[in-house]
């Protein structure tokens, strides 16, 4: 168990100087109305640097990323993080740039962006990309207060409701109603697509649009997607994609070409800018020209050689983030794709599907498979038959970490029981695969011997299984300073 | 082959052959033929490492930034110093390259690096519980109002000061377009709010009321003064600060506020051109159970073992869905583990000490200007690190001059209120030594 | 778990006991075992408008968060405060660990509540 970094205080010590200085110094009494100022101080740590640093490598050594071992979770796209992306992403040249500085003095961050908004606009057959969206889900929410935009505009006022499949990312439905639409379920059908004749009825004149993830959450191509698209538009309606799942499709089909309207990518999926324990990511969008007129400003105008920035957008949703963009992250994109180029990015979503239907092809026989035996860039398995001999599947993602895994994602989509999400990515080699199949495949045999083991799993990480209706339950949210 | 796909021919056919198909197309069967992209990309061909970093160098190099010029300019981001050991301890693979922790068992790193932060946080804050960071400052402030929103029955009047970061103003409104509310800018006056206008303004329809201090000026507002009006209403007391100011100005929860939000990243962030920063969020009382986003709580293992957890996860977007008061996921923890990493740096002193640098550093500077006979006071009220000086001149020009000369000026305020020609927003932090400020000032004087 | 009360019930899994003008409510041990461990009980406000087939109030579990529909229409009398530390009573008894006392606008809006019977069928063709 690691301490906490206050316990390591101890008073006096520092960690941190700052410059002697010819200007004059005044104590806080003399600077502000003794109103102004706190009456005790805050409690921050007092420790060297030396215990800073052993401290927080110690914590990195109780932690997983993609660099410690595979990550198969689904829809995640735990793909390796490129070190040159982080060397050039550290330039003071970039790092050290002010958002209000004159745009004489940003070209080169302006060019940056605008050649990305233009790869990205290619990448998903889209004519127009904005940069500005923090997440995904921020993403969402700025791709859906362009379509009630658009709405607005035309004053088509009817139209309240966003469609979403069942089996849609939690974030779908809570970015349609944060972006004020009414929420109708699509169901899936028993092949685990859009379910095509409930569509048909759901949609009408209160359709705003549908929100569609494709391949969807099952990792299954929406093969009717033609005619999705021809529901929602012939009854007015718009088609907004969810990017989570590009990595399936770099090269082979575009969102734009299959009939959406708006668009969001995960950066930190699909062109691997790191997790970084939670964040930060970028969620850009991308339009199709009769939308343009509502992205969100700042857009970047080239003329000639010339980049700056136009506030000029009268209709625009407004800004979703207080300036352009997560602007490092957008840098770690830029440099992937300028590294993978046109041939690359296609030998991603090839190697991807690949690799997801090995693992499926080994795995189908030990553990029920609920949608067939092809998938695309990720597949659900369920723990089903598991669980009918005493164990479960949060036993078996448990069990995963004491053979050194990070779990995949599970309990997700919500229309398969006992769910178990795989996502493999391009990145991992073929013994990776074999290996992470060969255990799935020990815990099913022990689950079959005897599911004790697989059931109180963990057993070799650095705590046990948590205990988290007791986290839930009476929160301690903060450390207690003893008095 | 790429160097990041492993893939080796044989091994692909070894592959092919255990899934049963004979070649890779075959699995994009099910995408329909009108739709399968034709050869025509415009996307360049791929590059090595060392292509790369020449170009990126030469993209960098068309960009003049704080670290070639003296930066004088706030407005929301600031040039801090970050100690070295922040960026040596956050580029560790285990953390960068990690996921969210959702599998406490192998993530206890990032979440108790987190649980740090929210101590830390709510220590300079005054709250008694603090999230696992947003995006930023700005959507930060807009979900409280949305928390206030949704907790407050029968209430939709949302009043915002017109004092506080113009575009946090701007992101309220997207976000709470599509919502039943009114949201109702209340004017600033002599660069604070104006508290009679406000007192006119609260009514028992107010659901809260948003402020800034030190605000967009800089200055310090009277939140004594706001949180007791805002009680009487009945109303959500929504604070935006610095928490650097924090260090040695009074926290927030002793004027009565409800949230205590805004952007850290003056602690350990880099300005990097707007992103990403780091939205911090605290919170006390009822509010706790509708924080938005992830939140890391304590708890044991089987073997009563301390660990920590993502915990109330039952109010964020993957449970309630549509429900959700919020849908934020990803959120940015890398930067909090980088605020974390600084504030143990600098430490319960250190703060303190880096707070009074700033407000000094900003003291002389201001009495140089002034000095010079060509600025006096815009507003003359006590400021934090950031002040308002106005001239007879065009700001505009003034800043191309002095960029010539090697510094970034302060910020145009007729660039967001067009009737305060002349008006300079100069913010001056720990890393301006005297030589650079009295340059700067004489320079400015003599260019005005 | 058998209630011991002759209780009415709601398509949302409450129970419901009519005491003179008081309707007492909780949940049913369909919704505990839907549930799993209860860690949360938002109870409404004392004097606060309950309106049938209206969500009141929430009860949260680690895994998700219920609604808790108002089954009756009118004012909240009291709340079950014990609750509050400890949720967990109404996962040990849940036909016990009330969570609240409405005072009814309209007694008849009790017949379309169902019957234990009709309660049970509803229960079998739902799973």
């Amino acid at each position: 168990m690691s301490k906490l970094i206050f316990e390591m205080s101890r008073p006096g010590r520092r960690a941190f100087e700052l410059p002697e200085t010819e200007i004059p110094q005044k104590s806080s009494a003399e600077l502000f109305n003794s109103k102004s100022l706190r009456k005790s101080d805050a409690r921050l740590p007092e420790v060297s640097e030396l215990d800073v640093v052993r401290h927080f490598t110690e914590l990195s050594n109780r932690n997983f990323g993609v660099d410690t071992g595979f990550y198969p979770l689904g829809s995640c796209t735990m793909k390796y993080n490129p070190k040159i992306n982080e060397k050039v992403a550290s330039f003071e040249g970039f790092t050290e740039l002010h958002p209000h500085q004159p745009a004489d003095s940003v070209q080169g961050a302006l060019e940056l962006m605008h050649d990305l908004e233009t790869y990205l606009a290619e990448i998903t057959g889209m004519d127009f990309i904005s940069l500005q969206p923090s997440a995904g889900a921020q993403g969402e929410m700025a791709g859906l207060m362009v379509i009630k935009a658009y709405h607005d505009k035309r004053r088509d006022t009817a139209r309240t409701k966003i469609l979403c499949p069942d089996s849609a990312h939690g974030t779908n439905p809570a970015s349609a109603a944060v972006a004020g639409f009414d929420i109708i379920n699509v169901k899936s059908n028993d092949r685990g697509m859009v379910d095509v004749d409930e569509l048909r009825k759901l949609s009408g004149e209160d359709t705003a649009g549908l929100m569609l993830t494709n391949p969807n959450t099952l990792g299954l191509f929406e093969k009717d997607i033609l005619e999705i698209a021809e529901i929602i538009h012939d009854c007015g309606g718009l088609l907004y994609y969810d990017g989570a799942n590009a990595n399936a499709i770099l090269g082979q089909t575009r969102p734009g070409d299959m009939g959406f309207d708006v668009v969001h990518l995960n950066l930190h999926k699909t062109f691997t800018t790191p997790h970084g324990g939670g964040g930060p990511g970028a969620g850009p969008i991308g339009v199709k020209e009769r939308l343009h007129a509502f992205l969100p400003v700042p857009w970047i105008e080239k003329t000639g050689d010339k980049y700056e920035f136009n506030y000029d957008k009268p209709d625009s949703i407004g800004k979703v983030k207080s300036l352009y963009g997560n602007f490092l992250v957008l840098i770690r994109a830029y440099a992937y794709i300028r590294t993978m180029g046109k041939e690359g990015l296609k030998q991603v979503s090839e190697n991807a599907v690949l690799n997801a239907n090995y693992v499926l092809a080994r795995l189908k026989d030990a553990y029920d498979v609920p949608f067939g035996d092809r998938c695309m860039h990720e597949f659900v398995i369920s723990g089903e038959k598991q669980k009918e001999m005493g164990a479960n599947t949060l036993g078996i993602a448990k069990r995963l970490l004491d053979y050194g895994y990070h779990p995949p994602t599970i309990y997700f989509p919500l229309i398969v029981k006992e769910a178990m999400m795989i996502e493999p990515t391009e990145t991992e080699s073929k013994e990776t695969l074999d290996d992470f199949v060969d255990a799935l495949l020990k815990i099913n045999a022990e689950i079959e011997e005897d599911p004790e083991m697989v059931n109180t799993a963990p057993h070799t990480t650095v705590v046990r299984r948590l205990d988290e209706v007791h986290a839930a339950r009476h929160p301690v949210l903060k450390y207690d300073f003893p008095e | 082959m790429h160097r990041y796909i492993p893939n080796t021919e044989s091994e692909k056919k070894l592959m092919m052959e255990q899934i049963g198909i004979q070649s890779i197309d075959e699995l994009f069967s099910s995408i329909p033929e009108e739709i399968r992209h034709g050869d025509g990309s415009i996307l360049p061909p791929g590059m090595s490492e060392q292509e790369l970093i020449v170009h990126m160098r030469e993209l960098a190099m068309k960009n003049i930034s704080a670290y070639d010029l003296k930066c004088f300019l706030g407005a929301g981001t600031y040039d801090h110093f970050i100690p070295t050991a922040v960026g040596a301890l956050t580029s560790r693979s285990e953390f960068y390259t990690a996921y969210t922790p959702y599998q406490a068992e192998i993530s206890q790193g990032v979440l108790q690096a987190i649980f740090e932060y929210q101590t830390m946080v709510c220590e300079l804050t005054g709250m008694e519980a603090a999230n696992a960071s947003m995006y930023d400052g700005v959507s930060a402030t807009a979900e409280a109002c949305a928390i206030a929103l949704v907790t407050a029955r029968k209430r939709n009047k949302i009043i915002v000061s017109a004092s506080i970061l113009p575009e946090t103003r701007e992101v309220i409104k997207t976000y709470m377009n599509g919502r039943d509310v009114v949201l109702l800018e209340i004017p600033f006056k002599d660069g604070e709010t104006d508290y009679d206008a406000l007192e006119k303004t609260l009514d028992d329809n107010t659901v809260a009321v948003c402020i800034q201090s030190p605000n967009f000026f800089g200055i310090i507002e009277d939140m004594d003064r706001v949180g007791e009006m805002i009680k009487d209403a009945g109303a959500a007391m929504i604070v935006n600060t610095d928490l650097l100011s924090l260090g040695i100005l009074k926290p927030p929860s002793e004027a009565g506020a409800d949230f205590v939000v805004g952007d850290a990243q003056p602690l350990g962030n880099p300005m990097a051109f707007g992103g990403p920063h780091l939205g911090f969020f605290a919170t006390s009382g009822k509010y706790i159970r509708k924080m938005p986003g992830r939140i890391v709580g304590e708890t044991v293992d089987t073997e009563g073992e301390k660990g920590y957890v993502l915990t109330l996860q039952t109010r964020e977007q993957h449970i309630r869905r549509e429900k959700a008061t919020s849908n934020i996921c990803s959120n940015h923890a890398l930067n909090a583990l980088a605020s974390t990493i600084y504030m143990s740096l600098v430490g319960k002193e250190g703060i303190k000490e880096v707070a009074l640098r700033c407000a000094n550093n900003a003291r002389y500077t201001r009495e140089m200007l002034i000095k010079t006979g060509k600025f006096s006071d815009l507003f003359g009220k006590p400021f934090f690190k950031e002040f308002a000086v106005k001239a007879d001149t065009d700001i505009k020009i003034l800043n191309e001059d002095l960029h010539k000369l090697g510094y970034i000026g302060g910020f145009n305020l007729e660039k967001k209120f067009p009737w305060l020609e002349g008006g300079w927003l100069v913010a001056v932090t720990e890393k301006r030594t005297k030589v650079e400020i009295d340059d700067f000032t004489r320079l400015a004087g003599d260019a005005v | 778990m058998i209630p011991d009360k002759n209780l009415k019930y709601s398509k949302d899994h409450e129970w419901i006991e009519v005491d003179g003008e008081t309707a007492i409510v909780g949940i049913t041990n369909y919704a505990q075992v839907q549930l799993g461990d209860i860690v949360y009980v938002e109870l409404p406000d004392i004097g606060m408008r309950a309106d049938k087939d209206e969500a009141i109030c929430a009860v949260e579990s680690v895994k998700t968060a219920a609604d808790i529909i108002a089954p009756l229409s009118g004012e909240v009398l009291e709340v079950n405060a014990a609750l509050d530390d400890n949720p967990e009573l109404i996962n040990e008894d849940p036909y016990v660990a009330w969570i609240m006392k409405i005072q009814m606008d309209d007694i008849t809006e009790i017949e379309s509540l169902l019957s234990e019977d009709e309660y049970a069928n509803f229960c079998e063709n739902e799973g």
